[in-house]
C-alpha cells in the first residue's frame, strides 16, 4: 500500500453528494438551439470556421485551434448556423463572448468518425490529435490536455496522477463516470503514460466514493499487465484534495509551487473526465462535443447528465425540475463556483455541475465583521498563505504587499471565506487584488508599447532625414565631381588658351571632393555593414521552427496568456477537480 | 439576489461564539473567585460588564457603526470580564469603571474598534490604574469575606481596614524579600510558611483560581478557539528565567511553580497573551510573543516596582507584534526548501 502524504489546512464542508448518485447518467436532450462559445479553453480563442446558413453535422469542427496552446470546437449535433457572434458567457463577469449559435435538425447525424490506433501514430502525433479533437481538462481549468503531454527534458518523469477526487461538495459527474464507464478512463489514462512514460500512474479517489474506487480498481485489474503501474488509491475524504496540487501531495509528497510546472517536479496531473474523452478522440473519433454535469441542489431529480456543449443552463436545468423558490443557478461547487449572471448562457467544457440555488439550501451571508486576526483562515489554507495579511492589504490597496504574502499563490478555493468568524468574503478580496493587478500590468505594458512605438517613429524619423541628407550630399559631390572633371578636361586643352590664372581653381577643389568622397563611401561600407549584421540578429521565419522551439513559443504564449487572462484562470497545471 | 460570490457555504462561525467561549471558559475561575473570596468579583464583573456595553454602545453610536451588530459580538464583555479579574475584588467601584470606559473608549474605539486596536484593552486599563492609583491596586482581599462588607468597602460605605486587604502573595514576598536586604535574613521558605497569605506551591487560595483558569483555557485549546503556542511559550518563557534563579539561589527565588500559580500567569498565559487581536499570527511569531512575555513577566514581578508583571509585558510585546509578525512568516505552499 502506498504511503499517504497530508496538505496543511482544508475544510469538511457538508459533502452533499448522495442526492444526485442515485440515479444512473442520463443523455440530456438535444436542446432548442446550441450556442457554442470558440473559446472553451486557456490559451488562443480559435477562428470560426462556419458563418451564417453553413449546415453542420455532429462533431464538425467549427473553430480551428489558434497557436499552440489552444484546442478546437466542435458542433455538438448536426443543424444550421444561425448566429456567429457575441453571446452570453458562463462567466460570472455576465459578458458576451463570441459564440456559433446551432439550430438542432434533430438527426444527430455524426461526421464520418476515424477511430486511429494510437500506438502507430508519434508522440507528436496523437498530441496534434488531442488538440483537434478539442480534448481539454474538465476538471474545470480548461487547460489543453496535450500541452501537457510533454515530458521535462532534465526531469524523469516519476508519478503521473488521476484526479478522481471530486472534492467539492454536491458535484458527482466524475463519481457517476469512474462508476459507469471506469474502463474507458483507465484507457484514456493508458494513453496519457505512453506519452509520458512515467514510472507510476497514481489514480486518487476520495474515500467517500467506494463505488468509483471499487469500479477503477476492478477496471485496471480487467486491463491486466499493460497497466500495471496503475494503482487506485483512496484519499482522506478533506476540501480541497482535488485541487491538482494537493493531490500530488497527497499522493506523492511533492508539493509543486506556484513558479514552477508539476513536471519540473516528475509528477503530471489529469482529471479523470480528461482521459475518458481521450480515449473517446483518440479510439473512437469522437471530438469533445459533450460532458458530463451534475444538476442538482434545489431541484426535484438530482442526477447527472450527458449534456451537450452549447445548452442552454436554464434548459438544462428545467430538466432537473428546480423547486418554486430556485433563484439562481450556480456553475461549479458551492466553494468555488459562481452565480451565473445570465441563465441563458451555454454549458461549455468546464462546466461539472450546476447547482440550483435557493435562500434555504443557501442562506444569505451574515454581514461582515473586521478581522480579529484569530488565524483561522491561515490555518485553513492548503496553500499555507496568510490570508488575513493578504486581506488587509487588498482593503488598503496596498497590492505589492499582497504579492509579497503570495497572493498569486491563491488558488481561489474558499477555506479561508468558509472559515472566517468575521464572514469576510476573503476570496472576493483576493479576487479584486489579483484583477487589479493584472489591469495595472495590461497599462504598464500598453504604455511601454506605446513608448516603444514613438521611440521607433523617432529613430525612423532622424534615420529618413539623415538618410536624406546623405542622398543630397552624394548628389552634390558627384556634381562637383562632374563641374571637377569638365575643369580638368578644360585645363588639359592647350588648344584652348586660357590665360587667367583664376580658372585653374577647379584642380585643388576637385582633389578635395575625391578626398571626402573616399572618407564617405568608407563610412557608408560600414553603415551597410552594421545594417547587415542587424538584420542577421533579427529573426526571420518563424514558420519551420522545430517543434522544440515552437513549443517553448506556446508555452510563452500560454504564460502570456494566464497572466493576461480572465481572473478566475488557474494556472496550466492547477487542473482542478472541483 | 444580492451580488453574491463563492464560497457559498459558510461554517457555523462567528466572534460572538468565539467571545462566548472565552467568557465560559473564564466560569471555573470566577467560581473559584467566589468560593475562596467573596461574593465582591461578582459585583465588579457586573459593573464592568455594564460600563464596557455602555462605553461600548456611546462610541458606536458616535461612529455611526450598528449597535445591535457590534454589542452583540461580546468583545466588550470579554475586556470587562478581564479587566474586573485583573483588578483587586476590593477596588473602590469607580476605579473599575473608570478603567474599563478607558478602556473601551480610548484602548478600543478610538484605535477603530474590534479587530483594530493595537493593544490589548484590558492590559491598558490595568496599566493605568497602577500607574495612577498604586496603593488601591496593590490591596488585595484575605479569603473569607462577606457579601456585605465587601459590598461596603467597594461602594466606599465602609473604611479599607487593612484587616479586610492584604498584598498579593507575589507583593508579599517581594516586599519581605526587599525589608531582609543583604542580611539574608528572610528566605523565600521562610515567608512562604506564612499560611494566611501562602498556599501549597502559590498563593494561598490564588492558587486553586490558577488551576481553574488553567482548566478553561485548556478547555478553549480543545475548542480551537485559541491555539498551544502562546500559552506553552508563556510558560517556557517563565520557567526558562525562573528556573535556573531559583536552582541556583532558592533563598532568594522562588520557584517557577510559585511564580505559574501566582498573580495574573494563568490568567494571562491562556485569556490575555491570546488576544489574537492584539497578539502575534504566525506559529513561530506567537512562540516568540509569548516567551517573550513569560520573560518579561518575571523580570518586571522580581526585579520591577510593580506587584505583577503580566500587562507591562504584554502591553511592550502587543508594540512588537508586527515586527514578530513580519520576520516569522511562514513559507508557503511548496517553498519550504528554499
Amino acid at each position: 500500500m502506498l504511503q499517504l502524504f497530508k496538505f496543511k489546512g482544508g475544510v469538511k464542508p457538508a459533502t452533499n453528494k448522495v442526492q444526485s448518485v442515485t440515479l444512473p447518467i442520463a443523455t440530456a436532450p438535444i436542446p432548442s438551439r446550441l450556442a457554442v462559445p470558440l473559446h472553451q479553453s486557456i490559451g488562443g480563442t480559435p477562428r470560426p470556421l462556419v458563418t451564417i446558413g453553413d449546415k453542420v453535422l455532429k462533431g464538425q469542427k467549427i473553430g480551428e485551434a489558434d497557436g499552440w496552446i489552444s484546442a478546437a470546437v466542435h458542433a455538438p449535433t448536426s443543424g444550421t448556423v444561425i448566429e456567429v457572434g457575441l453571446y452570453p458567457a458562463a462567466h460570472p463577469s455576465g459578458l458576451t463572448a463570441a459564440a456559433v449559435v446551432i439550430e438542432p435538425d434533430g438527426e444527430d447525424r455524426w461526421i464520418d468518425r476515424q477511430p486511429v490506433n494510437y500506438a502507430e501514430l508519434k508522440p507528436e502525433a496523437v498530441r496534434e490529435l488531442l488538440r483537434e479533437a478539442g480534448v481539454v481538462g474538465l476538471g474545470g481549468a480548461v487547460f489543453p490536455t496535450h500541452g501537457k503531454l510533454t515530458a521535462s527534458k532534465t526531469v524523469p518523469m516519476e508519478e503521473m496522477v488521476i484526479n478522481g477526487a471530486e472534492c467539492e461538495p454536491y458535484i458527482t459527474c466524475d463519481d457517476l463516470l469512474m462508476r459507469e464507464r471506469a474502463e474507458e478512463v483507465v484507457r484514456g489514462a493508458g494513453i496519457f503514460r505512453d506519452l509520458l512514460r512515467p514510472k507510476k500512474v497514481l489514480i486518487g479517489i476520495e474515500d467517500n466514493k467506494p463505488e468509483a474506487v471499487a469500479a477503477m480498481t476492478a477496471a485496471v485489474k480487467a486491463l491486466g499487465d499493460a497497466f500495471k503501474e496503475f494503482e487506485v488509491i483512496a484519499v482522506p475524504t478533506r476540501y480541497p484534495a482535488g485541487g491538482a496540487k494537493q493531490l500530488i501531495r497527497v499522493l506523492t509528497g511533492k508539493e509543486v509551487p506556484a513558479s514552477k510546472r508539476s513536471t519540473d517536479l516528475g509528477v503530471q496531473c489529469f482529471n479523470v473526465a480528461t482521459a475518458y474523452t481521450a480515449w473517446r478522440a483518440i479510439a473512437h473519433g469522437e471530438p469533445v462535443i459533450s460532458r458530463l454535469v451534475t444538476v442538482t441542489g434545489n431541484v426535484s431529480e438530482p442526477r447527472n447528465w450527458e449534456v451537450l456543449i452549447g445548452t442552454p443552463m436554464d434548459e438544462l436545468l428545467r430538466i432537473g425540475q428546480p423547486k418554486p423558490d430556485t433563484d439562481g443557478i450556480i456553475m461549479g461547487g458551492p466553494m468555488m463556483g459562481f452565480l451565473v449572471p445570465d441563465h441563458a448562457a451555454p454549458v461549455v467544457k468546464a462546466t461539472n455541475c450546476l447547482i440550483a440555488h435557493s435562500p434555504t439550501l443557501f442562506p444569505p451571508k451574515p454581514p461582515e465583521m473586521p478581522c480579529i486576526r484569530c488565524g483561522e483562515c491561515a490555518r485553513a489554507c492548503p496553500h499555507e498563505l496568510q490570508p488575513f495579511e493578504m486581506y488587509w492589504f487588498s482593503r488598503a490597496k496596498n497590492f505589492g504587499k499582497t504579492q509579497e504574502y503570495a497572493i498569486f499563490d491563491c488558488i481561489e478555493c474558499g477555506c479561508c471565506s468558509y472559515v472566517c468568524p468575521s464572514h469576510i468574503p476573503l476570496v472576493q478580496y483576493f479576487r479584486f487584488s489579483k484583477s487589479e493587478i493584472w489591469a495595472r500590468e495590461r497599462e504598464k505594458q500598453a504604455a511601454e508599447g506605446a513608448k516603444n512605438r514613438f521611440e521607433f517613429k523617432q529613430l525612423r524619423e532622424e534615420r529618413e532625414k539623415s538618410e536624406k541628407a546623405e542622398k543630397l550630399a552624394k548628389a552634390a559631390a558627384a556634381q562637383a565631381a562632374k563641374k571637377a572633371a569638365e575643369a580638368a578636361a578644360a585645363a588639359a586643352a592647350p588648344a584652348e588658351a586660357q590665360s587667367a590664372a583664376g580658372e585653374v581653381a577647379p584642380a585643388p577643389n576637385a582633389t578635395v571632393d575625391a578626398e571626402k568622397e573616399a572618407k564617405r563611401a568608407t563610412i557608408e561600407a560600414a553603415m551597410a555593414r552594421a545594417k547587415a549584421l542587424r538584420e542577421a540578429a533579427q529573426p526571420k521565419n518563424v514558420d519551420h521552427l522545430p517543434a522544440a522551439v515552437e513549443k517553448e513559443i506556446a508555452d510563452i504564449d500560454a504564460r502570456h496568456a494566464r497572466i493576461l487572462g480572465a481572473t478566475d484562470t488557474p494556472p496550466p497545471d492547477a487542473e482542478k477537480n472541483s | 439576489m444580492e451580488f453574491n460570490t463563492s464560497p457559498y457555504l459558510l461554517k457555523e462561525a462567528s466572534v460572538q461564539r468565539v467571545m462566548l467561549k472565552v467568557l465560559l471558559a473564564l466560569v471555573p475561575g470566577i467560581a473559584a473567585y467566589v468560593w475562596l473570596f467573596g461574593p465582591a468579583i461578582l459585583i465588579h464583573l457586573a459593573l464592568t460588564t455594564v460600563a464596557a456595553l455602555l462605553g461600548e454602545a456611546v462610541m458606536l453610536k458616535v461612529r455611526g457603526r450598528p449597535l445591535d451588530l457590534f454589542l452583540g459580538d461580546l468583545s466588550a464583555v470579554v475586556t470587562a470580564w478581564l479587566i474586573a479579574l485583573a483588578f483587586p475584588p476590593l477596588a473602590p467601584w469607580w476605579l473599575t469603571v473608570t478603567a474599563t470606559l478607558f478602556a473601551i473608549v480610548v484602548a478600543k474605539q478610538l484605535y477603530g474598534g474590534l479587530g483594530q486596536n493595537p493593544f490589548n484593552p484590558a492590559m491598558i486599563a490595568y496599566a493605568v490604574s497602577i500607574v495612577s492609583f498604586p496603593a488601591i491596586m496593590s490591596q488585595w482581599p484575605g479569603t473569607g469575606g462577606d457579601f456585605s462588607s465587601q459590598l461596603q468597602v467597594i461602594f466606599g460605605l465602609a473604611p479599607r481596614v487593612d484587616g479586610l486587604t492584604s498584598a498579593t502573595p507575589l507583593d508579599a514576598l517581594k516586599t519581605a524579600l526587599m525589608l531582609a536586604g543583604d542580611s539574608h535574613s528572610a528566605t523565600v521558605a521562610g515567608i512562604r510558611a506564612n499560611p494566611e497569605i501562602f498556599g501549597l506551591v502559590g498563593g494561598h487560595g490564588w492558587e486553586w483560581i490558577a488551576i481553574a483558569y488553567l482548566a478553561g483555557g485548556l478547555w478553549l485549546i480543545q475548542q480551537r478557539v485559541i491555539t498551544w503556542h502562546m500559552p506553552t511559550a508563556f510558560v517556557a518563557g517563565l520557567t526558562l528565567i525562573a528556573a535556573p534563579l531559583w536552582l541556583w539561589h532558592p533563598d532568594t527565588y522562588a520557584s517557577p511553580l510559585f511564580h505559574l500559580l501566582s498573580g495574573g500567569a494563568m490568567l494571562g498565559a491562556f485569556f490575555i497573551v491570546t488576544d489574537p487581536v492584539t497578539g502575534a499570527t504566525t506559529p513561530r511569531g506567537k512562540l516568540i510573543f509569548a516567551a517573550g512575555i513569560g520573560l518579561l513577566t518575571y523580570l518586571i514581578r522580581v526585579f520591577g516596582g510593580y506587584p505583577d508583571g503580566v500587562a507591562f509585558a504584554v502591553l511592550l510585546f502587543n508594540i512588537s507584534v508586527p515586527l514578530i509578525d513580519m520576520y516569522t512568516q511562514p513559507p508557503v505552499f511548496g517553498m519550504k526548501d528554499q
